[in-house]
């Protein structure tokens, strides 16, 4: 159970190239337990377990934020927090505003901010020892076909029975259109999930092949680009594609 | 044909398609380059619109990035978890 929640492993292999099966084992998604429900058998795997602890932390930091919001002093000098609560505020409404405008930002600017802080936290979630929740195909998804049915959605909302007929706007090009609406979904969840997986097996071999004398500090490096760097790029590009595939649908 | 079904050959075919498969890396490679040198001349040319640049490039090669991120995914399905080794 200890060796999923750390890279390194429980014992940290001394050296010896193990085989395969050992470091899909170390890197992939492993089940602490299943239960039975409706007949069938649901696994509690590292996913749900980071998931938890995400959710937890994530709302520990959002009720101290609410209480440093409430006891900062609006005329005097702000403290460090809330200067970082201003920033990460400040930035989710000025992407939502300048990119879903003025009209529409407002009511998605929650759901945005949320999907930031989400999807940011989990991608860097690796550097704490958990297993990134998103280097979980059925995370990705999940994320994705929120999207898929908010872009459906304000479609019928906005552009009524527009939205179908576009469809068929050159009849020829009707079976392109219609894969390119289905595969929106899947190419945002596999772009989130791949590159959050290559930075997981890229870690998980490096710990598990290397002598461990030779892991000192430099993996730090690594950490930085496959967890900070990549994770903070792919959250901002995530949220980007559905304020863009959102605002698609304003147009009259 | 059982002899040719047997799990070392499978494993060591496995192993060569997913080296095949990330010969796709060329294509998001020379694609993010080209992003690359096209924002490099955006900003020489307009150091005032860094930040704009800056933003645009790096969404655009993250959307690059992903056929490439599909081969990996290719890749990694072959090695790590193949139903036929």
């Amino acid at each position: 159970m200890f060796s999923v929640l750390s890279p390194r492993g429980a014992a940290g292999l001394p050296g010896a190239v193990t085989r395969s099966n050992d470091i899909g084992e170390k890197i992939g998604i492993n089940e602490f337990a299943s239960v039975e429900l409706f007949g069938h058998k649901f696994l509690i795997t590292s996913t749900h377990v980071a998931l938890l602890i995400l959710v937890i932390a994530i709302s520990v930091l959002a009720i101290l934020a609410n209480r440093i919001i409430r006891k900062s002093d609006p005329y005097g000098k702000p403290g460090i927090c809330m200067t970082i609560i201003e920033v990460i505020i400040g930035f989710t409404d000025s992407t939502t505003m300048s990119n879903m405008g003025e009209k529409h930002g407002g009511k998605f600017r929650n759901y945005i901010g949320t999907l930031l802080l989400f999807i940011f936290f989990s991608n860097i979630s690796g550097v704490f020892g958990l297993r990134p929740p998103t280097a979980d195909y059925g995370v990705t998804f999940g994320l994705a076909m929120i999207t898929f049915f908010l872009i459906h959605y304000n479609g019928f909302k906005y552009q009524k029975m527009k939205h179908i007929t576009g469809l068929f706007d050159p009849i020829p090009l009707t079976p392109i259109n219609i894969i390119g609406e289905i595969s929106t979904p899947i190419s945002m969840s596999l772009r989130l999930f791949g590159n959050v997986l290559c930075g997981t097996v890229i870690m998980g071999l490096l710990y598990n092949l290397l002598p461990q004398f030779l892991l000192v500090l430099w993996p730090g490096a690594l950490h930085v680009y496959f967890d900070l760097f990549s994770g903070a790029i792919q959250a901002y590009v995530f949220t980007m594609l559905t304020m863009v595939f959102i605002s698609k649908t304003f147009e009259e | 044909m059982d002899g040719i079904f047997n799990k070392e050959f499978v494993q060591g075919c496995s192993a060569l398609g997913a080296g095949i498969a990330m010969i796709a890396g060329l294509g998001p490679g020379i694609g993010q380059g080209i992003a690359a040198g096209q924002g490099a001349a955006a900003v020489g040319r307009n150091p005032g619109a860094r930040g704009t640049v800056m933003g645009t490039m790096i969404l655009g090669q993250a959307i690059a990035e992903t056929t490439g991120l599909y081969s990996l995914i290719v890749a990694i399905l072959l090695i790590f978890v193949n139903p036929w080794a």
